[in-house]
């Protein structure tokens, strides 16, 4: 057999993955081998398979992923610390026929959006929102999240998180799951390959059931933080899966029943 | 019989040498790059181009999708 060379497979024809075109080629901003950027790039490839680029309004949050509108290129609202979840409702009233998105970490989500969070979920608005948890404020410089592990160092629990003092990790995708108004609440990651690949199932099927219009579709995102977890990435992503996926298991909580 | 034969094209420009495509390919194809680029980052790059079948699992791990996968199957006549 004549060995192949290279550039006979490296051509055009022979693709069989590149960037899509709905992120825009502005390099991001997010540290090596964040999370958030994967999520980008599979709510990406979602919008571009369903073909609803023209149709798609997102939210972008306060936090790492605040220019989010400058990396997916569909129409974007930034909204005001936590409040994305109101935004979205009024966006989705306003224009019913529209696939309207959040996108939050958990300072926004957990901490100060809970009560549009909840509220939005209870009242069941037909929207979906992307939760990435990553147990701490990457911004801000690593500082303690409400989903911050038990014992966990951060710059303002230099000796741990203590549940004595702190109170426990909040599991916010277990407390939604619970509200009425929610159709579909999951829970996923994107540190390997085959989560990747799980995710995205997750994150197509939380786009075609907000058309459906039954209420909330709702996934958490468990990534990491190495920037804020003092760790190179290999070591984060191993950390992420002896330490957070116990506490944090993957898989749907909530799936619709008819 | 038929052969899968893949290659990767990394957008070194973008790459920020986050080392999660070495750790997800099956056969280990990728390495980082003892050269840096504009940014400082250590890139990857195919240091055993032989091995590759285009799994495409180092292109859905990468955050910033800077990889571009390629693959042919060969068919060969010969026994």
């Amino acid at each position: 057999m004549a060995e192949l060379d290279l550039k006979d497979i490296i051509a055009e024809e022979n693709v069989v993955y590149k960037k899509t075109k709905v992120l825009t080629d502005k390099p991001m901003h997010y540290c090596p081998g964040c999370g958030h950027s994967t999520l980008h790039r599979i709510i990406a490839e979602v919008i571009e398979e369903m073909g609803i680029q023209e149709k798609t309004i997102g939210i972008a949050p306060v936090g790492c992923a605040v220019f989010m509108y400058d990396y997916i290129d569909v129409d974007s609202q930034e909204a005001a610390h936590g409040r994305a979840p109101a935004l979205a409702t009024a966006i989705k009233r306003l224009l019913p026929d529209r696939y309207v998105f959040t996108y939050q970490g958990d300072g926004d989500l957990a901490a100060i959006g809970t009560a549009e969070t909840i509220h939005a979920c209870n009242r069941g608005e037909n929207i979906t929102m992307f939760f990435v948890n990553n147990g701490i404020y990457g911004m801000t410089g690593g500082q303690m999240a409400p989903t911050t592990l038990e014992g966990m160092r951060t710059s303002t629990t230099p000796y741990g998180r203590d549940y004595h003092l702190m109170g426990h990790p909040i599991k916010m995708t277990d407390l939604v799951a619970q509200l009425p108004g929610t159709y579909y609440v999951t829970r996923q990651a994107v540190h390997t390959p085959n989560y990747v690949r799980k995710t995205k199932k997750a994150v197509r099927k939380a786009f075609e059931y907000q058309a459906l219009g039954k209420g909330v579709s709702f996934v958490e995102v468990v990534s990491n933080c190495n920037s804020g977890w003092k760790m190179p990435p290999v070591q984060a992503v191993k950390w992420l899966d002896e330490n957070m996926l116990p506490y944090y298991p993957l898989g749907d909580i909530k799936v619709p029943q008819d | 019989m038929a052969k899968v034969k893949g290659a990767i094209v990394v957008d070194t420009e973008r790459c920020k040498g986050c080392e999660l495509c070495v750790i997800s390919c099956p056969t280990q194809v990728i390495a980082m790059s003892r050269k840096v680029n504009s940014k400082g980052y250590h890139y990857a790059y195919m240091e055993n181009p032989d091995a590759c079948n285009g799994c495409t699992n180092c292109a859905i791990v990468c955050p910033d999708g800077v990889i571009t996968v390629y693959r042919k199957k060969i068919v060969t006549t010969e026994i």
